[in-house]
């Protein structure tokens, strides 16, 4: 487990060759080809149905590919049960946050803290996890000791549960967070006061990919973004430069014809 | 019309916590009688009368309270695979495998009882485990059929090939020494398996348990295998009811087909239903109501079963979420009615 220092060293984390995926007669994605490296903020994007879920389904394992291969820190991962990927330090959030309901707040972040990834650096007594998950919690913003933290996660406001997601990516250790649609939903106060979590993950030297309807502000905090567009990437550049191109502009404008 | 305020008030039914409930919540507890009483009775009192009981019952009903306590641990373990998320239909796999191993055991080996239990524990839950493995990955109804067929390719396997007995089944077994001995070995390990699993639930290792129920792909990726997680809780689950099928070998002296029977896998999953999922107190509610109802019903003959199915229908439509959390509501709240403000 090689933790991050909070350095951007540019290693190459992750290399996506040729990965594919066939539902049936649909073709999900096709062919995708992408580099990641340490400490940079990439944004995915694209229209609905474009594959960005799937993309980030198939790096993390849930979906197996139909062809091609992710290769992280040089390890070829392709196929490895979503646990292991895990394991291995990529962690990633849902479109839907589905949080564990009737557990308490806290109690969430205990789960990826039992992980054979960390268990060890959390404190294996009775309790022990539960002030190191307090403490993840404060960190993504919760009051400390305030009664959301020992709210029902079901019952929890919107805004707090996606920063419960990014807690259980936080606990995880990750070196690499996946966060899927984080902003959607979001009131402009929420999102002012969630974007500077994640400008402190990247102080911290991790990696993150953000699948993002919300343009604007992706734009503020992303080093590239990626442009899909039936499962095929039109666009890998810095924000600026993708959004001048003609495709892109297609893809989301549509043309007059 | 009510609906539109008009002259009739609208009525809602409130709950209340009884002040007795928010005293003994607190410190309090420990310096009034009642408050203490309050407090401590519910989960002593029922572990005074499991232990009292076999010196109270005639010798019939004794014997009843052993089956009793039989069923109980099942749905005990019931309950706890459904904490895991796996509703299975076929509690009497597990009996079933440990019954046979006992018997196997015992014969074969000439294994005294006190090693015939703990192996068949052993090796029943690990046999459980296996069967059950490739069918891990399934959700839902998916597992619940396999797990309700199993028990009966196992009952068939016999009856054709001649195995184990064969229809016959094995006779002869080491019986314990006296009845004092099984009732408080079962009632003992029912309080055991009881405790276990309420302690259990509440640990860390418990909690990702519980979260696989939640969202099994959020726990996945938190790094944690949880088909390896539900194996575990197939073994344990696995373990108990081998356990109480090893027991009962020894009781009857004899092993046959009847421990692959529906029975065993129907009965604990209507305790657990009629007295209340995910307390583990109500599924041993629940077996120690129907079981020996079903006892009682033996004198009235033919209709027996009919009353005996009618009785579960109205336990079940009257009170839904199950007699123990019923109970347990009333105990600590008490409603009244209270205007609706608009």
């Amino acid at each position: 487990m090689s933790e991050t220092t909070g350095k951007k060293t540019g290693e190459l984390l992750l290399k996506v060759r040729g990965l594919s995926k066939n539902f049936g007669g649909v073709r999900a994605v096709i062919g995708v080809d992408f580099d990641l490296h340490q400490g940079e903020l990439l944004g995915l994007i694209g229209p609905n149905g474009s594959g960005k879920t799937t993309l980030v389904n198939l790096i993390t394992g849930f979906v197996k590919p139909t062809d091609g291969r992710v290769e992280y820190r040089g390890k070829n991962i392709t196929g490895l049960m979503p646990y292991k990927i895990a394991r291995l330090g990529i962690a990633r959030t849902f479109q839907m946050a589905k949080p564990f309901a009737d557990l308490p707040a806290y109690k969430n972040i205990v789960i990826p803290l039992y992980s054979p990834r960390v268990r060890g650096l959390s404190g294996g007594r009775y309790g022990d996890r539960d002030s190191v998950a307090k403490d993840l919690l404060e960190d993504v913003g919760f009051e400390r000791d305030s009664s959301v933290t020992f709210k029902a996660a079901g019952s929890l406001p919107h805004g707090y549960l996606k920063r419960l997601e990014l807690a259980k990516c936080l606990a995880l250790r990750a070196d690499l967070i996946i966060l899927d649609e984080l902003f959607s939903g979001l009131s402009i106060a929420e999102l002012a006061s969630i974007v500077p979590i994640i400008e402190k993950m990247m102080m911290e030297g991790k990696t993150i990919i953000m699948i993002e309807h919300r343009l604007r502000e992706l734009f503020r905090i992303a080093d590239r973004v990626i442009v899909l567009n039936f499962g095929q990437i039109i666009a890998n550049g810095k924000p600026t430069e993708v959004m001048e191109s003609d495709e892109v502009k297609h893809a989301y404008l549509g043309t007059e014809d | 019309m009510a609906l539109h305020g008009g002259n009739v008030k609208q009525k809602r039914r409130e709950r209340i916590d009884r002040g007795i409930k928010v005293r003994s919540d607190d410190i309090f507890a420990l310096t009034s009688y009642r408050e203490f009483l309050y407090v401590s009775v519910p989960p002593v009192a029922p572990v005074i009368l499991l232990l009292a009981l076999p010196l109270i019952l005639p010798l019939y009903w004794q014997k009843v309270l052993i089956t009793t306590a039989v069923f109980a641990i099942l749905a005990l373990s019931w309950d706890f695979l459904v904490t895991v998320g796996m509703v299975s239909l076929g509690q009497a796999l597990f009996f079933g495998i440990g019954a046979y191993l006992a018997g196997y055991f015992d014969l074969r080996f000439a294994m005294p009882i006190w090693t015939t239990l703990p192996l068949a524990a052993l090796v029943g839950g690990l046999l459980s485990a296996l069967l059950l493995l490739p069918v891990l990955r399934l959700r839902g109804v998916y597992f619940s059929m396999v797990t309700l067929v199993l028990p009966l390719m196992f009952e068939r396997t016999i009856e054709a090939t001649g195995w184990l007995g064969g229809t016959e089944g094995l006779t002869g077994l080491k019986s314990f020494p006296n009845i004092w001995i099984e009732s408080y070995l079962i009632i003992i390990a029912l309080l055991l398996v009881f405790f276990g699993f309420r302690r259990l639930v509440t640990t860390d290792y418990g909690l990702v348990l519980k979260a696989i129920k939640n969202n099994d792909r959020a726990v996945m990726s938190g790094g944690i295998n949880i088909y390896w997680m539900k194996a575990q809780a197939v073994f344990i689950t696995g373990a108990i009811g081998a356990f109480c099928g090893a027991f009962m070998t020894h009781v009857y002296m004899f092993v046959g087909m009847p421990v692959f029977a529906l029975d065993y896998s129907i009965l604990p999953l209507a305790s657990a239903v009629v007295g209340g999922m995910g307390s583990f107190a109500g599924s041993l509610l629940g077996a120690f109501i129907l079981v020996p109802l079903s006892e009682a019903l033996r004198g009235i003959g033919g209709l027996r079963t009919v009353i005996y199915a009618l009785s579960l229908v109205i336990f079940i439509v009257a009170i839904p979420e199950g007699i123990f959390h019923y109970v347990q509501r009333k105990y600590q709240q008490f409603e009244r009615w209270a205007a609706v403000e608009n």
